[in-house]
């Protein structure tokens, strides 16, 4: 399964890129166990997740090729 | 002579035929509020003034600065000092007398927040904290009022139309995308962080089009849908929201508890405060908040004054499983057993409840 993650606000500071490709990804907790193994920061970071950019809160199995967006919150104005 | 006046005013926007002279009609009978007269809400406010938007509000409780000029387009040197709020319904007195401006000079907080919003019918959030953003969220939800949000973060914006009734889809909020607020410094303001001005200018107008979107009708609003723009590389992505049932119960269920709701503390990274007597007296009124006697056994003096489980210092790790509610206090005679309790507390719970400690103890709140 794989995934082509795009990365917006401090989420793509913290991993030094905007888009990555992750192979093999079963599901959507273990791509989130997987970017905070190589981004510790990451774990501190709130942000929501879009799977095929649709809004998503559970853990979501992966089929074939996905397009993951994480999000994190702005308050600026 | 008004009518002619006004029809050449709008002129080229009546000749579309999408919005027309009925539009025109929508747009004068609109109530439209703009929370922040600041990097969003200046141009917002230039569009809707000069677009016919028969009531226009503007809150804002600061006041210029040189350091706003670069985005806060409304203001010139010469405002350096004055209202923001006041300064801005002068502007757009002068670019457009036809229309009710309303000026508020206030911070908008959980107790006039209500109040205010009641009286308008679409609200631009172009605040510039979470604190504001999860309150005015909030109010929108209890009055059932459409929210055009935006955001801004560097070189990257967020635009969306929260909480829209629609008869085909259920409303979706702020808190449905982020149910839990930021804790302090985990995401930089635009002090901090940095800003072109542009990118609000963009954003900001971008809200203006999707307020005379939705009043006219026309178009494709951007109804539980979140648009993100960089102006790096000019690349646009836009996601399908989705309502969250556990998140309609985070959100305060009626006025009072939104009047009661700490939204400040929400939003710090706290989950362990103090609570002064007078505090302390009116949240043990709350049937949802648990009270903990962290003194130990036989230790006086006995209280009558309200229901509250023991649990000493020295078994508090053991009894953990024992705190059920979201909301907790913990008292002993001085403060100090109990801050250090808050702070056990806080450590296993973390954000998931809300952990107070009587300062100075029951010793201070007799007194009071």
């Amino acid at each position: 399964m794989r995934v082509h993650l795009t990365l917006f606000g401090q989420l793509s500071d913290i991993t030094g890129k905007r888009e990555m490709i992750l192979h093999d990804i079963p599901d959507t907790a273990t791509l989130l166990e997987t970017l905070n193994t190589m981004y510790p920061q990451m774990a501190n970071t709130k942000f929501a997740m879009a799977l095929n950019k649709k809004v998503i809160k559970e853990n979501t199995i992966l089929h074939g090729d996905n397009n993951i967006a994480l999000l994190p919150p702005f308050s600026g104005g | 002579m008004a009518n002619h006046k006004n029809n050449e005013r709008y002129q080229r926007q009546i000749t579309l035929k999408e919005l027309g002279e009925i539009g025109q009609l929508k747009l004068k009978e609109a109530k439209v509020l703009v929370v922040g007269a600041g990097g969003l809400g200046c141009p917002a406010l230039l569009y809707l003034a000069g677009a016919g938007i028969g009531k226009l509000g503007i809150i804002d409780f600061d006041q210029v600065t040189l350091s706003n000029l670069h985005r806060q387009v409304i203001f010139s040197v010469h405002d350096i000092g004055l209202s923001k709020a006041l300064r801005a319904a002068d502007v757009l007195e002068q670019i457009n007398p036809d229309i009710d401006i309303i000026a508020f000079n206030e911070k908008l907080n959980n107790r006039n927040a209500l109040d205010i919003l009641k009286n308008f019918d679409i609200i631009l959030d172009g605040t510039d904290n979470f604190e504001s953003r999860y309150l005015i969220n909030d109010a929108c939800v209890l009055l059932k009022k459409t929210l055009v949000y935006g955001a801004i973060s560097r070189f990257e914006g967020q635009l969306a139309v929260f909480n829209h009734p629609s008869e085909i889809k259920t409303a979706v909020n702020y808190r449905d995308l982020f149910p839990q607020a930021p804790t302090d410094g985990e995401v930089l303001n635009c002090e901090e962080a940095g800003v072109i001005g542009v990118l609000p200018g963009i954003i900001g107008t971008m809200m203006a089009n999707e307020t005379i979107k939705l009043i006219t009708h026309i178009g494709d609003a951007l109804v539980n849908r979140l648009l993100t723009y960089n102006s790096l590389n000019n690349h646009f992505f836009e996601m399908e929201l989705s309502a969250n049932p556990e998140t309609a119960m985070m959100i305060p269920r009626d006025a009072d508890a939104f009047r009661a709701y700490q939204y400040d503390w929400f939003c710090s990274t706290n989950s362990a405060f103090d609570l002064v007597p007078e505090q302390f007296q009116e949240m043990i009124k709350d049937k949802n908040t648990q009270l903990v006697d962290v003194r130990e056994a036989g230790e006086g003096p006995e209280l009558a004054d309200f229901n509250a489980i023991h649990i000493p210092l020295s078994r508090l790790q053991q009894q953990i499983p024992d705190i059920e509610s979201t909301n907790i206090i913990l008292f002993c005679r001085s403060g100090k057993r109990s801050k250090v309790a808050a702070e056990i507390l806080s450590r296993h719970f973390g954000r998931s409840k809300k952990i107070y400690s009587l300062k100075d103890g029951i010793a201070s709140w007799h007194k009071f």
